[in-house]
């Protein structure tokens, strides 16, 4: 498992209050996780500091689900 | 009763704008008063300091986005993240309505409605991740009544209203409460600019028998920006001497 993948995995985990073992690289924020569309906002608001970046709304609302958050942080920062 | 919280007050150089960023600097938060004029934004930071106050005035154009995006920036950077939002820079421009021009209607609708979308927002970072906010609109009476002549200002105010309702439901699982305070008639520049026989006639229809003071509005802003107030939200608190009974 790559770093990055781990760290979005905690952050995804303490954002929505659900066990780190629950955040499943493909499973959804809203489907699988219980988030509500301000939890995802909240989200993306949390990865943009821990990764220090800004995420821009048209690529936020993309995000649904861990794969792509990692995806996104992959291609643009790693 | 504050944990020094920041508390951003639009219009705050002179009226009800000022004496509630008086009161919120009095009841102990860090208190940022805006202004459209750098004149305006040194007379802020000279009552804020006079009472002790670590704020300051800003330079701030509500009806600009760019702007909005910079002072927020500055405040959250020298202060730390408002949590309390004081919506009050507003603007008239009456007309009946057959003779009302665009930029007439376009202004207030811009400095006083289109405003609360974008201060409010570039604030709802810092509030959600707070778990604790307060945003207060100051309204009119004239949202509920109506106006001669202020159809415009009128729209911006009832919807002032709405927006406050929307939000409080959008911002509850955060804490964050959004409520309006909507005063009568209280003196101050705005209502001096009325002609003497439109305030005669208007003390007539308010029960306590005069215009309102700013200190009077700011007493209940400042109760809905406390902890107490903590399960008020999406309500329009009406402050007119009685004129208006919702």
């Amino acid at each position: 498992m790559s770093n990055i993948e781990e760290r979005v995995k905690k952050i995804v985990a303490e954002q929505l209050g659900v066990k780190e073992d629950e955040v499943q690289t493909e499973a959804s924020f809203v489907e699988d996780l219980g988030a509500d569309s301000l939890d995802t906002v909240e989200l993306v608001m949390a990865l943009e500091e821990e990764f220090e970046t800004e995420i821009p709304d048209e690529e936020a609302e993309k995000i649904t689900t861990v794969k792509l958050a990692i995806d996104y942080i992959n291609e643009n920062l790693a | 009763m504050s944990d020094n919280k920041i508390a951003l007050v639009t219009g705050a150089s002179r009226g009800i704008g000022k004496a509630i960023a008086e009161h919120l600097a009095n009841d102990g938060m860090t208190v940022i008063g805006t202004a459209t004029s750098n004149g305006g934004a040194e007379a802020i930071t000279a009552y804020l300091s006079a009472l002790g106050n670590e704020g300051c005035g800003m330079r701030l154009d509500v009806a600009d986005s760019d702007s909005v995006t910079e002072v927020i920036k500055a405040i959250t950077e020298r202060f730390g993240a408002p949590t309390v939002l004081v919506n009050n820079a507003g603007i008239t421009r009456d007309n009946i309505l057959m003779r009302m021009k665009d930029d007439e209607w376009d202004s207030v609708i811009n400095t006083n409605l289109n405003a609360l979308y974008r201060v409010s927002k570039a604030c709802l970072r810092g509030m959600t991740k707070a778990r604790w906010g307060r945003i207060v609109n100051i309204t009119s009476v004239v949202g509920a009544m109506g106006n001669m002549g202020q159809s415009n200002y009128a729209a911006t105010k009832a919807g002032a209203q709405g927006f406050a309702r929307a939000l409080a439901r959008e911002l509850g699982s955060r804490a964050v409460t959004v409520n309006s305070v909507a005063p009568g008639f209280i003196d101050t520049d705005m209502t001096r600019e009325l002609p003497d026989a439109q305030r005669d006639a208007l003390q007539g229809q308010i029960p306590l028998g005069r215009l309102g003071d700013p200190a009077e509005i700011a007493a209940v802003v400042s109760f809905l920006c406390s902890n107490a107030a903590g399960y008020v939200t999406g309500e329009t608190i009406h402050v007119n001497g009685g004129m208006y009974m919702a």
